[in-house]
Formats: structure tokens, C-alpha cells, sequence
């Protein structure tokens, strides 16, 4: 299909740069599915009568929050200056934008953390203020978990919204990757974290959320044309066969976990490093394909060899361009 | 101030960006390749008037380039190309005099394509060439480095350039993989230097703008090869140079990046080639990435009401 391409470059130098992100990224990636993922799950716990669940997945979800804001600031040339972020909104910028759906999701995921805290103290603490904690307990889980699913799905544009070739080209399937690996991961937090009784609609997640990341990955492989390469090669490769293997036997893990606690504990870590290693893959082969001008000069030529550069107007190339 | 062509086609930048109509004609740089000899003036009047420290510099042995990119600490950069091609085929009188410069082969010195290059073949015209290339921020019309920054650090200024704060920039590095060109990066070092940890690119000089001087490359350049003025008046002279070359036989030259339906909807910076862009290391058919935005956007509005579903579902099938 992909046609064997030969291209010329600049002593083969790279044409657009990699992003200067390390391991600081894929982990914010990870994380963020983590805590979205885990505050459905807690919502859904709270109204169905689930404690374990409810506090593994509230409790899951502060923390995996907390790591990803470490990383995003520890990520920064200038941490010092992260508040800067909170200067603008703009619509433009899907890191902008992500900054105002966390600051919007973190204060209820991190209010229905600390109730639950509260609610775990022995009942004679539980006085003045902390009273409060019973109100707002529930509408806070509900807030989180309303605002959740915009922090699992956002990151998948911060990574489209680039020249960098292999994550450009994802662009219509990778939000649903990224979600489908937060559910799975998720879901994995809380078949560890919980007894059998109440993670029925934690398996239920947990296959749903792999059965989309596979599916949809596949998907996007399909779509990318020369730049789907990169997933298959060198860290990225490893990375990317690694997650397939991760999430398959987690999910099929995942459907045996009702009848046993120690199946449940390897399927949902199965499935936590599967997503890990989801992120990790698609973070890395996007880093490669910035570094080989091949996977952006051969796109470009493909589409003015057939005719369609990219014009805002009628498609009639103006005289200055002479046919080579 | 969102308008039909906010994030692609045809558009003032300036006025885009909210600028009244009184702003100042959008100023830019017309860069005539052809006539480029390489002294790399440009690359040290850009050095000494912004303090852009000296890093990057090694022997690369890619022809007399040295100085690798444009980067964080490179905002000009002059690429030197090799070709065993001829020159073209405008009749100077020159050529018949064409003796061996002794220019860098791509083979010792004694070897025979070396020999060959810059000897007369039958027409009197020697089978060599020498591309010489200043390259720059393309100061393009949407700017994805621009459209991303999450601070706002990155703004239009009213000469319809992208400049970078830097008092305001947080390294957040998104700028970085958003340009389609590969221009602007997060400065590494050297340790000591100004700015380090935040983004870095050519401002055009906005400093030397706003006292109605000219950039410093530009004042620099001995050949009129960098061109700098209203962006209206350097198309029409870039038309004027091709249609001047293409008469002259020089049927290689062609404009890149001076076309408002562009990718990027017309670069404030634009150049006249000799061959193929990806020969000079730029991109053959660059679009900003915000173009797809939306789409983007809906893909992932759509992605999270999926979970959102499928996490309710997962709530409401069986009860065990």
C-alpha cells in the first residue's frame, strides 16, 4: 500500500523537532486516564453501593492526580512559572484548554477525596466543620466524575495538535485509544484494590476499555499510512507489543476475576501497565518520527503528487511554481 | 476577534489579532536565494543584536554549514547545498572564464569528480552547483507555534510577526513540536546564558521595528539576498525576480511559502529556491496542525462521551 519512498532531505537532518518532553509526558498521560477513569468508577460505586470501590477509586484517583501534576510542572523549562498557564484561556491551545479542565476537575476529585477521608475517621472526630463532609460528599464524587472524561479524552489532542508526524496522523482515533487505556487502567486500579463483590462493573469497564483501545488502535495503524511505521520500531515497537500483550491478557484476565481475588490482583495489573506502556509507545514513536524527515516530506509529496496540496482556496497552483 | 479564516486561508494577522485599523503594514522578509553568497553575515548581526549565545558550532562537514539549524540559539541559519548540476542556464558572459574555485568536493581533492567539478563542459558552463540558503522563522500568517502557547507568551505583534515573551514563557515546550518548519525550541544551555528553559525563535527584530530600523540580517546581508519590508510590496518584487529568472532560463527557481492559500496562509517570511524545498531542509508542503483543530476537538468530545457511557453502562448491567 505504502509505497517504497524515496525523498530528499537536508544532509539528512530532521525537519520539524521533537517535542523536548522525557518520560515526565507519557506518565502525565498515564495518569490522567488513571484518575478519570478511577473517579467514573468512584461515582459509580457511591450510587450503587459499593464502598470498597467508591474509596479505592477516590483515593486512586487524587493520587494518580497528584503524580500527574508533579510531572506536568517537573516537565516545564521554567517550573516556577506554571501558574502562568492560569493567565489565559485559549481555545486554541489544547494545553490551555487542559489546564481549565483540570482546574476544573481537580477541586471536586480532590473535595470527594478528602470527605472520604473524613468519612474513614472514627465517628467522635467527625466534628464542627467535618460535618460538612456527608453533604458534600456525593455531589462532589458527581461534579468529579462529570468533569472526568474531558481529562482522559484531552490528552490525545495535546499530542495531535503538532507537526510531529505520527501523532498528527492519529488524530481521529487517538482520543479514543487514550480513553479506552483509561478505562482499562482504571478499572485494573480497582479489581486490585477491591474484593470480588463489588467489581462486577470493574470488569465490565476493564473489557470494554481494552476492547476500544485495541480495536481503535488498529484503526489508526490503518489510517496513517507511512507514519504508523514508528509504532513498530526500535523503543516504540517494544513499548507498543508489550501494551497489545498487557491489555489482551489483562481483559481476558479480567473475565475470570470474579471468582478469585489473586486473578483479579494480576488481571488489573496487567492492565495498569499495559495502559503505561499504551502511553509510553505513542509518546516515543511520535519522538522518532519528528527525528526522521522522511515521515514529513513523504506525506507532503504523496498528497502534492496527487494533486492536492493543502489550499485554503480553488486548488490552481499559482505560475511561480514551475512542474519539476 | 475569531474570524472565518481565523485558523486557515487568507487573512491579516495583525487585524486578526485584534489590531485596529491603523497598524502597521505587515512587515517581512523576501529571501532571494539566488543570489545568496553564503558569508553568513546574517547568522552574526542576528547574534550580536539579540544576544543569542554562541552553542551548536562544529565541524559538521556539510559543505561550509556548521552551524546545524535554526534553533533556540540559531535564529538564522544558512544551509549549503552541493550539486553536481549546472547552474542554470542565464547567459552571464561569466561562465566562459569559469575556472576551478577549488570549491569542497564531494571527494578528495585529487579524485575525479572533484576535478570535474568546476571544469568547463562543452557549453562553457560548469556542471556545478553551490546552493546557499539563509533560512528563518517563517513568521507564517496562523502560526501553530503561536495557536498552542498556553501562557500566551507567544503574540502577534502589530507588524503581524510572532514573538515570544520572555518574561512570561513557563518552557511548557509545546511550541516546540507545533511549528512546521522545526524553528522555535526550548533553550538548553549554555549554562549562564539568558533564557534558559523557554522558548526561543527570530522576532524579526521587533526591538529594531519599533524604532523604524531594519533587521539586523537584513542591514547585514552584502547582496540584498535577505530583503526585508511591507510583505505586500515583497511579493511583488518576488514575482518580478521569478518572472526575471524564469526569462533568464532559470527554470529551477520557484517562491516558497509567499502564497496566502498556503498551509499556513502565507509566511510574513518567504524565499525564492533554486530546487526543491526539502533540498534546503524545509518542508515541501507544510500546513499548521491548528487547521484540524475542530475536528480534533469533536473527536475527542466525542471519545469522552464514550467513556462517560460506557462507564455508566458498566454500572448498570448485572448486579453482583
Amino acid at each position: 500500500m505504502v509505497p517504497e519512498a524515496t525523498f530528499t532531505s537536508y544532509y539528512g537532518r530532521p525537519i520539524v523537532k521533537p517535542s523536548p518532553w522525557e518520560a515526565d509526558i507519557p506518565t502525565y498521560l498515564f495518569a490522567g486516564g488513571v484518575a478519570a477513569g478511577s473517579s467514573l468508577i468512584a461515582a459509580g460505586a457511591d450510587l450503587t453501593g459499593r464502598p470498597t470501590l467508591r474509596r479505592s477509586g477516590r483515593l486512586g484517583a487524587v493520587a494518580a492526580l497528584s503524580v500527574s501534576m508533579v510531572a506536568l510542572v517537573h516537565d516545564l523549562g521554567k517550573p516556577s512559572r506554571f501558574l502562568n498557564m492560569l493567565r489565559v484561556a485559549k481555545v486554541t491551545s489544547p494545553m490551555s484548554v487542559g489546564t481549565w479542565i483540570l482546574t476544573l476537575y481537580g477541586p471536586f476529585a480532590g473535595a470527594v477525596a478528602a470527605t472520604e477521608v473524613v468519612a474513614m475517621l472514627p465517628a467522635r472526630w467527625r466534628v464542627g466543620p467535618l460535618r460538612l463532609a456527608a453533604v458534600v460528599d456525593r455531589p462532589a464524587g458527581l461534579l468529579a466524575a462529570l468533569f472526568a472524561p474531558p481529562v482522559a479524552a484531552y490528552t490525545a489532542v495535546l499530542l495531535a495538535d503538532t507537526a510531529t508526524p505520527s501523532w498528527h496522523a492519529a488524530y481521529r482515533e487517538l482520543p479514543f485509544v487514550f480513553v479506552g487505556s483509561a478505562a482499562a487502567a482504571s478499572a485494573g486500579l480497582g479489581l486490585v484494590t477491591s474484593p470480588v463483590g463489588e467489581t462486577g462493573p470493574a470488569r465490565r469497564f476493564a473489557v470494554g476499555g481494552a476492547a476500544l483501545e485495541l480495536v481503535m488502535e488498529h484503526r489508526m495503524e490503518r489510517s496513517m499510512g507511512i507514519t504508523a511505521e514508528p509504532l513498530h520500531r526500535g523503543t516504540a515497537g517494544r513499548w507498543m507489543r508489550a501494551a497489545k500483550a498487557l491489555t489482551v491478557a489483562g481483559a481476558a484476565g479480567s473475565l475470570l476475576a470474579g471468582r478469585s481475588r489473586a486473578v483479579a490482583v494480576v488481571s488489573g495489573t496487567a492492565l495498569l501497565a499495559g495502559s503505561v506502556c499504551t502511553r509510553f509507545g505513542i509518546f516515543e514513536a511520535g519522538q522518532e518520527s519528528a527525528k526522521d524527515p522522511r515521515y514529513t516530506v513523504v506525506p507532503q509529496r504523496e498528497r502534492l503528487a496527487a494533486g492536492m496540496p493543502v489550499r485554503s482556496g480553488p486548488a490552481a497552483p499559482r505560475t511561480s511554481h514551475p512542474a519539476t | 476577534m475569531a474570524g472565518k479564516h481565523s485558523l486557515f486561508g487568507p487573512v491579516d494577522p495583525a487585524a486578526d489579532a485584534g489590531y485596529g485599523e491603523d497598524h502597521p503594514p505587515r512587515m517581512g522578509f523576501f529571501t532571494d536565494t539566488s543570489i545568496c553568497i553564503g558569508c553568513k553575515a546574517c547568522e552574526v548581526a542576528c547574534k550580536e543584536w539579540n544576544d543569542v549565545p554562541a552553542t551548536h558550532f562544529d565541524m559538521l562537514g556539510s559543505s561550509y554549514d556548521n552551524s546545524l539549524s535554526l534553533n533556540a540559539n540559531q535564529w538564522r541559519h544558512v544551509a549549503f547545498i552541493e550539486q553536481a548540476k549546472p547552474l542554470g542556464e542565464q547567459e552571464s558572459g561569466l561562465r566562459r572564464q569559469a575556472v576551478d574555485l577549488g570549491m569542497p568536493g564531494m571527494a578528495p581533492p585529487d579524485g575525479a569528480s572533484a576535478a570535474h567539478a568546476g571544469q568547463d563542459d562543452d557549453a562553457g558552463r560548469p556542471d556545478f552547483r553551490w546552493l546557499m540558503s539563509s533560512d528563518v522563522c517563517k513568521h507564517c500568517t496562523h502560526a501553530a507555534c503561536l495557536d498552542v502557547c498556553p501562557t500566551g507568551s507567544l503574540f502577534r505583534t502589530e507588524f503581524g510577526t510572532v514573538v515570544v515573551q520572555d518574561d512570561i514563557c513557563n518552557g511548557c515546550g509545546y511550541c516546540v513540536p507545533a511549528c512546521p518548519y522545526g524553528v522555535i525550541e526550548r533553550r538548553k544551555g549554555p549554562e549562564g546564558a539568558k533564557n534558559v528553559g523557554i522558548a526561543q525563535k527570530c522576532t524579526l527584530c521587533y526591538d529594531r521595528l519599533g524604532a523604524g530600523s531594519t533587521p539586523a540580517c537584513a542591514q547585514a546581508c552584502p547582496t540584498q539576498s535577505i530583503q526585508f519590508g511591507d510583505v505586500d510590496e515583497l511579493r511583488e518584487r518576488a514575482d518580478a525576480r521569478l518572472a526575471q529568472l524564469h526569462e533568464a532560463g532559470t527554470t529551477d527557481a520557484r517562491l516558497y511559502g509567499h502564497d496566502p492559500e498556503d498551509g499556513v496562509g502565507g509566511a510574513g517570511a518567504f524565499f525564492l529556491l533554486l530546487d526543491e524545498p526539502e533540498v534546503y531542509g524545509l518542508p515541501p508542503d507544510p500546513v499548521v496542525t491548528t487547521k484540524d483543530l475542530p475536528h480534533m476537538f469533536n473527536r475527542a468530545g466525542v471519545a469522552a462521551l464514550t467513556l462517560l457511557a460506557g462507564a455508566a453502562l458498566s454500572f448498570l448491567g448485572r448486579r453482583r
